[in-house]
């Protein structure tokens, strides 16, 4: 693979029961590129948690995915309220998510956590009032 | 042990089995789907009483080998159906998350 392959994913978020969709295609995706199985689980566990995320706080976002020789590249951007204090935020068990999406058993406060822990690099980079940017990657070995 | 084998002989519901060659390496209980993403391993048998849709996405993202539904818990038509065609195993256990486990370590 010489030349890099994106794969673009509007993240809707009206749509709770929908959330996931976007990961699951890019689990295929890879899969049919034939990339290796725990890449494959770092990769599309990861972008679950941001997709999640972007349901819970943002109403949606826009999701890329950009695959090269080298390494699997997740960008997920939104225009939400944003994160004010981004060290809290990446504590596990922190979470600002409300009870009604907790008792489906997100709002652990380990979304943030998990995608760092599933990646090789991770920046946040998020403006109160006007929207959150993650730039996460997976390096191909 | 196949996720079929596991089911006839643990005495568990089959709800769903489009995959039930699928070979079982351990399992995981947990509710919390974040902390089941995180701490599940690919192959393992996952034990919880959730039922709503985002299971089946959390199954296939983690690749766990089943879903088995502790404490009898039943699922909606459209989970079942979705996990029929994503590919998702899930058995039914009557028995909480204690025992359930507890009866599948003797084969697992």
């Amino acid at each position: 693979m010489s030349e890099s392959l994106t794969f673009h994913y509007n993240v809707d978020g009206e749509d709770f029961t929908s959330a996931g969709q976007a990961s699951v295609q890019v689990k295929k995706n890879l899969r049919r590129l034939g990339i290796p199985p725990e890449i494959i689980r770092q990769v599309s566990i990861a972008m679950y948690e941001g997709e999640i995320n972007m349901v819970i706080h943002a109403g949606g976002g826009d999701a890329d995915v950009i695959v090269s020789e080298d390494k699997i590249e997740i960008i997920l951007a939104d225009h939400g309220p944003g994160i004010a204090d981004i060290d809290l935020a990446m504590q596990e068990g922190y979470s600002t998510a409300p009870d009604s999406v907790r008792s489906l058993g997100f709002g652990a406060g380990m979304g943030l956590p998990n995608m760092k822990r599933y990646t090789d690099e991770m920046t946040i980079d998020s403006t109160v009032g006007v929207g959150t940017t993650i730039r996460m990657v997976v390096k191909l070995q | 042990m196949t996720v079929k084998e596991l089911c006839e002989k643990c005495g568990f519901t089959a709800v769903t089995l489009p995959e039930s060659d699928r070979e079982v390496r351990g399992c995981y209980i947990g509710d919390l789907l974040s902390w089941v993403m995180g701490r599940a391993e690919a192959d393992e048998a996952w034990i919880t009483i959730m039922s709503n849709i985002n299971i089946v996405a959390v199954a296939s993202l983690t690749d766990v080998a089943c879903i088995i539904l502790a404490e009898g818990v039943t699922l909606e038509d459209d989970v079942k159906n979705t996990a029929e065609t994503k590919g998702i195993n899930i058995l039914m256990s009557g028995k909480a998350a204690y025992e359930t486990a507890l009866t599948i370590s003797e084969f697992v």
